[in-house]
């Protein structure tokens, strides 16, 4: 399996997104959640809150450190993960999938562009490296 | 090894050329003397003052436990494995102020109760997104000095609502807006006057604010613990509890929330948790949030507590225990009310309830002259009384102050 899904959109901030027609699935990377450790709490806005792209919206919290979540776009909130909740290790168990954060309705679609490519982010990822 | 003159950065204009005029040097004997002939000249005076620095009695125990070199010596236990009794006691200190205010979790101290009164203020802030915070003018007005100083910075609006003049008490009902994130009240008020809190927590939730009160922890071994009256945040100065009043500091601020506010909470906090042979131990907890790790995202830039108070606190409320609490509460209320009724006529407030300090109109130095921080209470002062004054002293007040 690939650790940076081809069918996603990233952020140079690490998180990802997922657009299925107007709707965002927004997560943190592999990278991110392999840098964080532990993740121990997930701090998420309420459903039906504005969020403009680069704003953070949340936190991570990991055993060493406290992250901020930064919305890869501009858009409603619809949706929240409630799982993790009870269980934040999802995020490090399965970024892409059951360690998804919120879901966004997109407001403006011409933002996306803006997002880095799979192959994008992981150059990205080699040269913040040197 | 080379001379340095360590002065050679001061300008020579600024510098002492000749000899400090002062008395020959004295052997130590003949020091010891000197003092002894100067402390002779103070006298024990009784002051009657109060306003949020008070002398209660001390149980030696509390020295003894203090002054022991494990704690006394001890520095940031961020090294669990070689911190264990100290942590233990702060987490102990955590667990009483918890039962005293009615909370869920209380942090390891803030500097002291104007700096725990702030941090409520801008938890508030956080937790509800919102900008105001509401006082009452009858909060100790250097907290309020503080909390300004702060809010200027953190971009939030104080409203300060003036007490009634008429009972001495705060009227912050009809104030609440949905912009509120907290409305703050001192329980007993800087007045020494007991707050009416029956629906407050109702109308401040109904707003959407949170209710911070501030509290005496003496009080609160005869008042409701406000957490059974809907407090969402509880600080207060815990010097009373076995500290002495060091000229005014340093301070105790107690700091308790509701568990819901937990990861919002500023200062340290010291977690129970088992070690890995499953024995009990205790650690610093959710120190993430803070400026140590999470720098000026912090929760606070208090990064620190006042271990040494925060110990002789739980030593005392340990010694103490739950009747003896009860006791010096009811003595401070009995000596107050006491005196309170037998000067009625000068007694500004005669009809409001207080707990053991209360404002009359005297042009005696005593007490605290309330026009310093009050113009509108020229003539007036603040007098205190706890357990340790005696019932001959009160009577002897009375006398005076007719």
């Amino acid at each position: 399996m690939t650790l940076y899904p081809e069918d996603l959109k990233y952020t140079k901030t690490h998180e990802w997104a997922k657009i299925e027609g107007k709707i965002a699935t927004v997560g943190i990377t592999h990278f991110a959640q392999d840098s964080l450790g532990d993740v121990v709490f997930v701090e998420l806005p309420p459903v039906g809150k504005e969020l403009k792209a680069e704003q953070e919206f949340g936190v991570v919290e990991s055993v060493k450190s406290v992250s901020s979540l930064y919305a890869p776009v501009s858009g409603k909130v619809i949706e929240r993960n409630s799982q993790l909740e009870l269980h934040p290790e999802l995020v490090n168990q399965s970024p892409y999938q059951d360690g998804w954060l919120i879901k966004v309705e997109v407001s403006n679609p011409a933002e996306l562009d803006q997002l880095l490519t799979s192959q994008a982010y992981q150059d990205f990822l080699k040269s913040e490296k040197h | 090894m080379k001379n340095i003159d360590y002065f050679s950065d001061i300008p020579a204009s600024v510098r002492l050329a000749k000899p400090l005029s002062l008395p020959e040097p004295l052997s130590e004997p003949e020091l010891l003397e000197e003092l002894k002939k100067l402390s002779e000249k103070n006298q024990e005076a009784s002051l009657f003052l109060g306003g949020g620095s008070y002398k209660h009695f001390i149980p030696s125990i509390v020295r003894h436990i203090v002054s022991r070199s494990e704690f006394y010596t001890a520095y940031t236990p961020y090294q669990a494995e070689a911190s264990q009794g100290i942590l233990q006691t702060i987490y102990e200190y955590q667990s009483m102020i918890c039962e005293l205010t009615g909370m869920e979790v209380a942090n390891a101290s803030m500097y002291d109760g104007a700096t725990a009164l702030t941090e409520a203020a801008l938890m508030a802030a956080r937790i509800t997104g919102r900008k105001e915070v509401v006082v009452s003018t009858a909060i100790h007005p250097h907290y309020r000095q503080v909390l300004k100083t702060y809010c200027n910075a953190a971009d939030l609006t104080l409203t300060e609502i003036p007490f009634d003049p008429k009972t001495g008490l705060s009227s912050l009902v009809p104030r609440f807006s949905s912009l509120v994130a907290g409305v703050i009240l001192e329980q007993p008020n800087f007045f020494g006057n007991i707050e009416c809190v029956s629906d407050l927590a109702d109308k401040i939730h109904a707003a959407g604010a949170l209710f911070i009160v501030s509290v005496d922890p003496i009080s609160l071994g005869i008042l409701k613990p406000p957490g059974e009256y809907g407090a969402d945040i509880v600080v207060g100065e815990g010097q009373s509890l076995g500290n002495p009043q060091n000229f005014g500091g340093p301070g105790l601020g107690i700091f308790a929330a509701k568990k819901d506010f937990l990861r919002q909470m500023p200062g340290r906090i010291v977690g129970a948790t088992t070690d890995s042979e499953g024995k009990k131990g205790f650690v610093l907890t959710l120190s993430t949030r803070e400026q140590h790790i999470r720098r000026e995202r912090a929760t606070s830039n208090i990064c620190s507590n006042e271990a040494l108070l925060a110990l002789a606190a739980c030593a005392y409320l340990a010694v103490m225990g739950k009747t003896g609490l009860r006791k010096v509460a009811e003595l401070c209320l009995q000596k107050a009310n006491y005196l309170k009724k037998k000067i009625k006529d000068k007694v500004l407030w005669p009809d409001t309830f207080s707990f053991k300090e209360f404002v009359v109109k005297t042009e005696k130095e005593i007490g605290l002259n309330l026009e310093r921080f009050y113009p509108e209470l020229k003539g007036y002062r603040l007098i205190c009384f706890t357990e340790l004054v005696k019932k001959e002293m009160l009577d002897k007040l009375a006398d005076e102050l007719h």
